[in-house]
């Protein structure tokens, strides 16, 4: 699986605003480090005010800053509110999947994706994140294939 | 109840007299109580303790408040050796202080004194708050997949 725009969109705006708690950042300005649609990012920037993740800052600069807790979000709590990772059978196909065996099994392997993706987006908080990004400085154990 | 003048917990090896308050430890946890299987765990790790395995407890004011488990393991899964924990726990009240960490931080270190570079452990989907523990001590998802089917019933029982 992978995550809709909005959401990655979201979650590179709420974890830099969350590293540096008190400093505000403009919509442009993280559009810009991440070579990101500003204008798009702006209506993301709108439903984080919303969710109260985030509250703008008004007055010279303005901009935005981190209004959560981080050591308590986790990175399902913020793409939520962009699109819905629950596993739904599109009615189109609920005849294949009711009713076929191999539509049945295929069905139960994307069930089963989906359920390791949500455990795992549930399980990093924006702090646990931030605190082993790349370059922190801070020792990670990584996946060795 | 803990409070902020309550003694820092200091980070020790598990002594036979440990066992009662690991076994409320872990019911409350849990919601099951073990003894059996604690017994068994004390016996293992406690009195025939061996290089590699490790049951370390934290103590504050002379009470037990949490615990960890591990020991290593070589070759299973085709895995060369690596540090494995079974099992932390961390009183509720105690819970956020860094308890939990300081724990696996202690039994990380152990680990690298038997000579292994890689911890890992297992846990449930369902189990969100050590899923998320575990992520805040840096763990990722790891090279291995467990799988599992329910077995048929035995002829011998139908």
């Amino acid at each position: 699986m992978w995550l809709q725009k909005s959401s990655l969109f979201a979650l590179y705006a709420v974890l830099e605003l969350a590293r540096a708690p008190d400093r505000q950042l403009a919509t442009a300005e993280i559009a810009e480090t991440y070579g990101i649609s500003a204008h798009h990012l702006a209506k993301v920037m709108r439903t984080l005010v919303r969710a109260g993740l985030i509250q703008s800052v008004r007055g010279v600069g303005g901009g935005y800053r981190f209004a959560g807790n981080a050591a308590r979000t986790t990175l399902f709590d913020v793409i939520q509110l962009f699109e819905s990772l629950e596993p739904e059978v599109d009615p189109s196909l609920a005849r294949a999947v009711g009713e076929t065996p191999i539509g049945a099994a295929l069905h139960a392997v994307n069930v089963e994706i989906n359920q390791l993706a949500l455990a795992t987006l549930r399980s990093i908080t924006l702090k646990s994140l931030l605190k082993y990004a790349p370059g922190r400085g801070v020792e990670a154990t990584a996946a060795r294939h | 109840m803990a409070t902020r003048n309550a003694e820092r917990p200091r980070i020790r090896r598990a002594k036979a007299s440990d066992l009662e308050a690991v076994v409320a430890l872990d019911e409350i946890g849990t919601g099951l109580a073990k003894p059996d299987y604690w017994q068994d765990m004390f016996a293992r790790y406690v009195r025939r303790r061996r290089t590699g395995r490790h049951f370390l407890v934290a103590e504050s004011a002379g009470r037990v408040i949490g615990f960890v488990v591990g020991e290593v393991r070589a070759w299973e899964f085709g895995s060369p050796p690596c540090g494995w924990v079974f099992a932390v726990n961390v009183s509720p009240a105690w819970r956020e202080r860094g308890v939990g960490g300081r724990l696996f931080d202690e039994i990380g270190l152990r680990f690298r004194k038997d000579g292994v570079e890689v911890v890992r452990t297992m846990i449930s989907r369902a189990d969100t708050l050590n899923l998320a523990f575990f992520r805040a001590q840096g763990l990722t998802a790891g090279p291995y997949i467990e799988l599992e089917r329910r077995l048929p019933p035995s002829p011998d029982n139908a």
